[in-house]
């Protein structure tokens, strides 16, 4: 016995899903249905009205692959379906693999459709159409190559929520009236009339195009000549290819022109605000402006912007780390990111307030090698840390702290120019290269790096217990 | 006497051209179904595409092409003689409805030539952008091109509009920058790219309270940068390109062939714009966002710093990594198999979702949809062993186009 099975224009999706289901719980195979009228009409009857006892599930690619494929305009789309939900029900997983005849073909039309519906949705060109109501309104005539206006209207009608429309295709017409989206047998090309805004789409479209740099295929892959009659903006494609090599020549023999007159005089004022003062800073603030534009070494060309040093310009203690992070890097300042928030808790324990402090860096550019997503910590050579000593001068030399905290070996370095190991000097108070104390600690990062719990813990009471001797410092030094 | 609105239009559109960017993807999910008009979010559409085998998706208008700054390379220079125009706020606001009620566009690309201050221009801007997502409770997409030097708080307020923001970088190399564009500062532009990603992933984040933080460019940043007008190599664009992706998480790098521009500067030279190194090198970005390749990686397969222009870049690396093959279609792991030339991320992706039914052959590769004149040397299958080809100093050849032919004169 074979079954026959018509499908409806519209909703074929719900229509078909529910056949198929039908026949698939009754076991009918294949070969035992004809979809819409197939070549023998002859002894066919239509399916069972009760569903049968088979039970069938199919994954979710499935559902995805035939709510596009339905709408395919090949007539054997129904059947390949029901081949495909045929050996899926029977444990066959392979059935939609892309390596499979069967799965491939699917795959192709399901692509098929989906890139027919977006060419839909960027070809469809509306013209505006005379109304007595208080919403405008809108035609279009369209050619999509399958049924592709049912599941693609929805998207107009979302985007176009304000307005009443009309999409006319051969097979089908879709209506917005008021809000409500009816669709309608289709027609013959309606005569829209002219609109006003086409001939400024003209301009833009002639206008937005550089003649020096032709690129046809890509034009004709991603705009199918298919789609172009109803598009109006293709008929000034050809004059403009014409023009285009024309235009190209005339641009090149013209060669450089003179500047416009008035130019200079314009760039001379604009510069002059823009120019850095050459004589020495005399305060934070100038130094600070000076050093945003910093081109001493070349780290200034990776990283974004020179980090200045935060806190009381008439500070006591000066913390000096190494160089700002990537957080840091990104907002600015200095110690904001996790080295710098473990430093600020450290402070804080130590009950140093960091408003009383000026934090600042050795080098105040960010150095670092890029690793996928991420950019990795560099350590500062020595010639860097040299050609930035001129900004850690200006610092001390305003700031005049009574004790510098050098944090980490690249600090100890700046401030000192001696490069031993930390390990012997930690804790220690050496004379900085400006004449006053620099005490030697870890910096704050080490202890991140560091993974032993016992050793971390250890390295943090020593950055603590080395704040607070340089708060005992400063004490000492006002009480005298 | 005062330009028709389409005498305006074309003079700046015209002005805009020589941005490459025009997508109009990603960002919010957003409809007009409770008010106003226009949708966006997913994937972008390009509605149409011009002889030059671009996309337009976008309204890419320049506010004004008035400049005070004096870029070499650039159309819109205060130096040049070309027609100057400017629209009104209205104008603007006007011509992307108009256009987008008819479904040419996808939204609005603004940028603009800079007027008396940056902080000027871009508040002019900003309010065009406001306008349109307040007064007509436009859902369309918007993207604002980023005045160098404007002050954080307009950039603040164009990300709270935007749904995408931008500023070019301009030139591989700050050196080439700060010798064309004088009044452009590479440190500012930088920090202002900084900004935009503190702000976005500030964004996302939710507030202490539980409550989402104000919005801010939803499609993220891009830049540009103009390709063959300074010395810079491939390699270097490319460490630049880098560098720029993981400091400012950028959705994407747009190369652009140096063209021609009527009433050019003699600081440049009018070449024929390099199209098929821009091609190069966009085939080189994508093997760095999708495949894994690092730049340094990619500097394997170039010649003089130059990507090889006869091949693609990953055959180009290939090539010199031939230790690597050939690969076993059936074992070898995702990241290798990304590796091989004529194999793209679908293809990759079908291969393993295949080889779990069944062992793959060689047909089914060709099925799948990998490209086989290109992959074959580099793998093996059941039914197919590349054998000496792998390793034959002739295979390179196979896959440059034949040498031209000298013509009689």
């Amino acid at each position: 016995m074979t079954y026959s099975v018509t499908l409806p224009q519209l909703g074929v999706w719900q229509a078909w899903r529910n056949a198929a289901r039908l026949a698939i719980s009754h076991g009918i195979p294949p070969h035992k249905i004809t979809w819409n009228g197939g070549d023998d009409l002859f002894g066919d009857q239509s399916l069972p009205s009760e569903p049968g006892v088979e039970a069938v599930h199919v994954p979710p690619e499935f559902i995805r692959i035939a709510s596009s494929v339905v709408w395919h305009s090949a007539p054997e789309r129904f059947s390949f379906l029901y081949e495909a939900l045929w050996r899926l029900a029977k444990g066959e997983r392979a059935a939609l693999s892309q390596a499979d005849p069967l799965g491939r073909r699917l795959g192709v039309m399901a692509k098929s459709v989906g890139r027919d519906i977006h060419k839909m949705h960027a070809f469809v060109r509306f013209r505006e159409l005379p109304t007595e109501g208080e919403r405008r309104s809108f035609g279009a005539w369209f050619e999509p190559e399958h049924n592709t206006l049912e599941p693609g209207a929805d998207f107009f009608a979302k985007r176009f929520a304000d307005m009443d429309w009309l999409i006319a295709t051969p097979g089908l017409t879709a209506r917005f009236h008021g809000g409500r989206l009816t669709f309608e047998p289709g027609s013959s090309k309606p005569d829209l009339p002219d609109d006003a805004s086409e001939a400024l789409w003209a301009t833009y479209f002639a206008n937005i195009f550089n003649p020096a740099r032709i690129k046809l295929d890509a034009m004709r892959s991603e705009m199918p000549q298919k789609y172009w009659k109803n598009l109006p903006e293709t008929r000034l494609i050809p004059s403009m290819l014409a023009d285009a090599e024309e235009r190209v020549q005339r641009m090149r023999e013209a060669g450089a022109s003179e500047p416009r007159r008035g130019a200079a005089a314009v760039s001379t004022r604009y510069r002059e605000k823009l120019a850095l003062p050459d004589e020495m800073p005399s305060n934070l603030e100038e130094a600070e402006r000076l050093a945003r534009h910093c081109q001493r070494c070349g780290l200034c060309e990776a990283a974004t912007q020179t980090v200045w040093g935060k806190g009381n310009p008439n500070a006591r203690i000066m913390i000096v780390g190494e160089q700002p992070g990537d957080r840091e890097d990104l907002a600015g300042r200095p110690f904001v990111g996790p080295a710098g928030q473990l430093l600020h808790g450290i402070m804080a324990d130590a009950g140093l307030d960091p408003s009383t402090v000026w934090l600042t860096n050795a080098v105040k550019h960010f150095k670092f090698t890029p690793r996928g997503r991420k950019r990795i910590h560099q350590n500062p050579n020595r010639g860097e840390i040299e050609r930035c000593r001129w900004w850690l001068g200006l610092e001390l030399g305003m700031v005049k702290p009574t004790i510098t905290m050098a944090l980490g070996a690249s600090a100890a370095f700046a401030l000192t120019s001696n490069g031993g190991p930390l390990s012997r000097r930690r804790g220690t108070i050496e004379t900085g290269l400006h004449g006053g104390p620099v005490l030697i600690s870890w910096h704050p990062s080490f202890i991140l790096r560091e993974q032993q719990k016992a050793r971390q813990a250890q390295i943090r009471l020593e950055l603590a217990a080395d704040i607070a001797a340089a708060m005992q410092a400063v004490t000492r030094v006002a009480a005298a | 006497m005062k330009r028709t609105l389409k005498e305006r239009l074309a003079i700046l559109s015209d002005a805009a051209k020589y941005d490459a960017s025009c997508a109009s993807s990603g960002g919010e999910k957003r409809n007009s179904t409770n008010g106003g008009i226009g949708s966006s979010g997913g994937s972008g559409i390009c509605h149409a595409y011009t002889p030059d085998g671009r996309c337009i998706s976008l309204l890419k208008i320049l506010m004004t092409n008035f400049c005070i700054f004096d870029c070499a390379y650039c159309i819109n220079r205060v130096s040049s003689n070309v027609e100057r125009a400017r629209f009104s706020v209205e104008e603007v606001v006007t011509l992307t409805l108009e256009f987008y009620r008819r479904n040419y566009i996808e939204g609005l690309f603004l940028s603009s030539g800079i007027i008396r201050s940056p902080d000027q221009t871009m508040a002019d801007m900003v309010r065009i952008a406001r306008t349109l997502r307040q007064q007509h409770q436009f859902k369309g997409y918007i993207h604002l091109k980023t005045i160098p030097d404007a002050s954080p708080e307009l950039i603040k307020e164009a990300g709270l509009w935007a749904d995408r923001l931008s500023i070019n970088v301009e030139l591989p190399q700050d050196a080439s920058l700060r010798q064309l564009a004088p009044e452009k500062r590479p440190e500012t532009i930088r920090a202002a790219m900084a900004q935009v990603r503190v702000e976005s992933e500030g964004a996302k984040e939710k507030t202490y309270t539980g409550r989402r933080s104000q919005r801010f460019a939803p499609a993220g940043q891009s830049t540009q940068m103009i390709i063959g007008a300074d010395g810079a190599d491939d390699v270097s664009i490319l460490n630049t390109a880098t560098r720029l992706y993981s400091g400012y998480k950028l959705k994407r790098v747009y190369y652009s062939a140096f063209s021609p521009i009527p009433d050019a500067s003699s600081a440049l030279p009018l070449i024929k714009p390099p199209l098929v190194r821009e091609h190069r090198l966009y085939q080189a970005d994508w093997l760095m966002r999708y495949y894994g390749f690092s730049s340094e990686e990619i500097a394997v397969g170039t010649r003089k710093g130059h990507l090889d222009l006869d091949l693609d870049p990953k055959l180009a690396w290939a090539l010199k990594q031939r230790a690597v093959f050939p690969l076993d279609i059936n074992v070898a792991p995702r990241e290798l198999l990304l590796r091989v030339p004529g194999f793209g991320v679908r293809t990759v992706d079908r291969i393993i979702e295949s080889r779990r039914h069944a062992l793959l052959r060689f047909g089914d590769l060709i099925r799948i949809g990998a490209s086989m004149k290109k992959a074959r040397p580099f793998i093996t299958t059941p039914d197919w062993t590349p054998g000496q080809l792998t390793d034959s100093p002739g295979l390179r050849a196979r896959f440059t186009p034949p040498p031209e032919q000298l013509t009689l004169l």
